[in-house]
């Protein structure tokens, strides 16, 4: 108890402290946001709720990370990544995912869960359950005297997340593919009637989730670290972040991404390391338990 | 004759649970194993098939049912932080009026602070449906294992020893206690499955709006049903503290990936909503489980996670849920009535 | 008689659309009172209003002298007060029977009623109840693989076991075949003379609703039109215009 007051007071007295936690949480959040904005697209296009979300950025992370021990550059990983992981995504979607959109929620639910348990101990499996990451020997920038230390991969990984998020913003604006895809998450039935192959966008959705998230991964084994199963917590962080900003919100998914980033960053420095994990997992319990409260004043329940 | 046939059975299967730790002296574990996941199955079926409440949290009873245990048991006889602090190492005796006192109160303990747990946590959580009731459930598990992993006072990431078991026999003790349990348990459900309570709960199940319309007191019954799940997975994870004699907050105690899902799986592979379903899901997963484990070396866990997504996908209505829809007059369904008056009263219409 | 629903200047609307605005009605205790009026007219949002599906903007609504606008739904159920629903709702996977067992009034139970099953004189009350509503050679076939007009049968009957006080009908005689409307119509008096439950029904089809009620409230642009008995709106020129003109 005296070492959370002790650290709460730390805040007080030197409020550059909080500059340098906030700046760390906005970082890795920009990455909670790039998942999370994958699992709203897929939760809002074909109602699935992928509880595998996390791990498709756990095994992008690994894939970049093979691709560097092999003498790939680590930043050509970030679109190995992503391609490796669209393929995936396809075979995922065809071999579960297709057989599981038209059925209740729970089935999709507990599918990805199966799925996500699956591809956390194959990952287990190929590459042992260290935790990993590459080391890309840039230059860490100081500000502040040296209490700010932003390192450059860091810097580099968030500029990689920040131009993929437009690109596929752009891409969903601008594309007939992504016109489809966002007709289809209004009214399937109704776009099936205008002709726009529905199963096509299904598949296209899933792959492209897939694909932001193995390259999120990609980012974040260059400037922080992964384990096999790193996943769940990935998984819960994008949930609260959906949750939290509601689907088809694309600046709220942004605010809630950066906001749990620093959140976390926060609590782990008030309670220490230990409980960042649970961090992530009791914001989610916050979010859920305000929604409700939010939902039974308009006398709702949350469905 | 046909009012003997269940009697009879049950009487049957009841010298079948006695007989078999001695037929098979070499599988007392995996049949105590086999208990445990029967109890957990049949349980998670009291709000998951019964009433439509899909929870992925139920492993938080059995997690904080062994520690609950746990501390009674040491607390009745020494000082539990000066305990976890020498990591339960040799100073720390128990004598076997200790040890008996520890698992009569302990799981007694274990059972009633999870009925009450589980009460609170549902007080917040039945307002949400679905799939966000999962998730949220889920997140409940996570959370109680991160926090617990930080608690000092029950070891942290370390975990807690149990005292050992003052006899000879401990894996027969430990079966018969997991046995007691479960066929109290099938009792008890017997009969609550007959009563008004479990219909009021199955038309929650069935669509919820509809009971709350008939002023039904759905969240009320919800609780009940929970508490009443969690009290028993409480005591099966108290019976586990004492079987397993060590064990840690994240991959034994709130062991969520594990048989936090093998629960489900146990269900939705036997059939949701009925007795036996469960009883018969756990006891195929269970074998499945036993042979991945000695054939698929390393890869056991794989083959799990593929039974879990197979099932869900393709056989998700399970063996009695096939069953029912193969020779639905076995259970008693009617769909069609043999009255042809009303037949062509209909065709009239 | 006294007034046991009493609405007074209720308004609710939806973004800037005004669904009702001051609404003021009264259901009389013991009696049959309709609500009518054209499509878009604000019967259902009144109608939900009442049985507390969405907050109110602003007035009250009372139910036996008790302000229940405030009130979730299961509450406001379990004060008594009954609603169908105009998409029926029944438990399509069980028989009519057991639908029949489940709307046991579970308010007026204790919590150890509930754990104790229901004997003969329970089935033989919902067995005379599907008779009542003409379901008694169905009752063993399952609720799903009834036709619409049965299940909205069903669900009256199922409302009848419940005991309420004061039952809601949401247009009962939507999609029902019209030979069958007059039969349900006399068991819905029946309901109302023989079991002295109160209806309040909202109906769009004018006959049906001339031959029940005795009281009638006419609601044309989310506002109450008229109200009287069914031979003064009958004949009310303003009704009639508003049911010609939405038309």
């Amino acid at each position: 108890m005296d070492q959370i007051l002790g650290n709460i007071d730390l805040l007080i007295q030197f409020p550059i402290v909080n500059m340098k936690i906030i700046i760390d949480g906005v970082m890795i959040g920009a990455l909670f946001a790039l998942a999370a904005y994958g699992l709203a697209l897929v939760w809002g296009v074909m109602n699935v709720k992928n509880l595998a979300q996390g791990d498709f950025v756990i095994a992008g992370g690994y894939v970049a990370w093979w691709l560097s021990r092999q003498g790939v550059h680590p930043l050509l990983g970030v679109p190995a990544a992503f391609i490796v992981m669209w393929i995936l995504g396809w075979v995922i979607y065809k071999l579960v995912i297709s057989r599981v959109i038209e059925r209740d929620l729970f089935t999709s639910l507990l599918a990805t869960f199966g799925l996500a348990i699956m591809m956390a101990q194959i990952l287990n499996l190929m590459f042992g359950s260290d935790t990993q990451s590459i080391d890309l020997n840039y230059e860490t920038l100081h500000f502040a005297d040296g209490l700010i230390d932003v390192p450059m991969s860091k810097l580099i990984g968030v500029c990689m997340a920040l131009s993929l998020a437009a690109a596929v913003i752009i891409f969903m604006k601008r594309s007939r593919m992504g016109q489809a895809i966002r007709a289809t998450a209004q009214d399937a039935r109704a776009a099936r009637v205008l002709g726009i192959d529905t199963e096509k966008v299904y598949a296209f959705t899933f792959s492209l989730n897939s694909a932001i998230c193995g390259a999120a991964g990609a980012i974040i084994v260059m400037a922080w670290v992964i384990q096999p199963f790193y996943g769940i917590t990935y998984s819960i962080r994008a949930f609260v972040i959906v949750t939290a900003a509601g689907l088809g919100n694309l600046p709220g998914v942004i605010t809630a991404g950066l906001g749990i980033g620093a959140a976390e960053q926060y609590g782990s420095h008030i309670f220490g390391i230990g409980y960042q994990q649970a961090i992530a997992v009791l914001l989610l319990l916050l979010v859920l338990v305000i929604r409700l409260l939010l939902q039974r004043r308009k006398r709702q329940v949350l469905q | 004759m046909k009012n003997l046939a269940m009697p009879v059975l049950h009487l049957v299967l009841l010298g079948v649970i006695i007989a078999a730790p001695f037929v098979f002296p070499d599988y007392q574990t995996q049949l105590a194993t086999l208990w445990l996941f029967i109890i957990v199955s049949l349980t998670w079926d009291m709000t998951g098939g019964q009433m439509g409440y899909n929870s992925l949290g139920n492993i938080f009873f059995y997690g904080t049912g062994m520690y609950v245990a746990a501390v009674i048991t040491i607390g009745l006889a020494h000082n539990v932080s000066e305990y976890t602090d020498a990591a339960g190492g040799g100073i720390f005796k128990f004598t076997s009026a200790q040890y008996y006192s520890g698992v009569v109160l302990g799981s007694i303990g274990a059972g009633l602070f999870c009925a009450l747990s589980a009460f609170i946590i549902g007080y917040v959580t039945f307002g949400l449906r679905g799939p966000y009731f999962a998730i949220g459930t889920l997140g409940v598990a996570i959370a109680a294992g991160e926090l617990v992993s930080n608690w000092e006072w029950v070891g942290g990431g370390q975990g807690i020893s149990m005292p050992n078991y003052p006899g000879e026999q401990e894996r027969l003790f430990i079966y018969f206690c997991f046995a007691v349990v479960g066929v109290i348990l099938y009792t008890f459900l017997r009969w609550l499955y007959s009563t008004r309570f479990t219909a009021a709960i199955n038309a929650i199940r069935d669509d919820e709006e509809k009971a709350e319309a008939m002023g039904i007191h759905t969240m009320r019954y919800k609780l009940t049903a929970w508490a009443m799940s969690a009290f028993f997975v409480g005591i099966a994870g108290a019976i586990s503290a004492f079987q397993l004699l060590h064990f840690e907050p994240l991959e034994t105690a709130y062991q969520t990936i594990n048989l936090g899902i093998f629960m489900v799986v146990c269900v939705l592979l036997g059939g949701k909503g009925t007795l036996w379903g469960p009883i018969i899901g756990a006891t195929l997963f269970h074998v499945f489980k036993e042979i991945t484990w000695n054939y698929f070396l390393g890869w056991q866990w794989v083959a799990l996670g593929a039974l879990i997504v197979i099932t869900v996908v393709y056989f998700q209505e399970g063996l009695m849920g096939w069953l029912m829809a193969k020779k639905p007059e076995w259970f008693g369904i009617r769909i069609d009535s043999k009255d042809p008056a009303s037949k062509i009263a209909e065709a009239a219409e | 008689m006294s007034a046991i629903i009493e609405v007074s200047n209720v308004s609710k609307s939806y973004g800037g659309v005004k669904a009702n605005s001051n609404v003021s009605m009264q259901v009389q205790k013991g009696g049959i009172t309709g609500l009518i009026g054209p499509n878009g007219s604000g019967k259902t949002t009144l109608f939900n209003s009442i049985v507390g599906y969405h907050p109110i903007d602003k007035g009250s609504i009372k139910f036996e002298n008790k302000e229940i606008s405030k009130l979730q739904v299961p509450e406001i159920a379990r004060l008594g007060l009954l609603r169908t629903f105009q998409q029926t709702r029944i438990y399509g996977a069980m028989n009519c029977v057991e639908n029949m067992l489940i709307s046991m009034p579970h308010r007026k139970m204790t919590f150890r009623d509930a754990f104790s099953r229901n004997n003969a004189e329970h089935i033989e009350r919902a067995e005379n109840l599907l008779d009542f509503v003409g379901l008694y050679e169905k009752r063993y076939l399952r609720g799903g693989s009834l036709s619409f007009g049965q299940q909205k049968l069903l669900e009256f009957a199922m409302a009848l076991m419940n005991e309420p006080t004061v039952l809601l009908l949401d247009e009962p005689t939507a999609g029902i075949n019209p030979t069958l409307i007059n039969g349900l119509i006399d068991r819905l008096k029946r309901a109302n003379s023989e079991f002295g439950i109160t209806l309040f029904v909202i109906e769009h089809n004018m006959r049906v609703i001339m031959n029940m009620a005795d009281h009638i409230y006419c609601l044309a642009h989310g506002e109450m039109l008229a109200e009287g008995g069914p031979d003064e709106i009958q004949n009310n020129p303003t009704v009639i215009d508003a049911y010609l003109g939405a038309h």
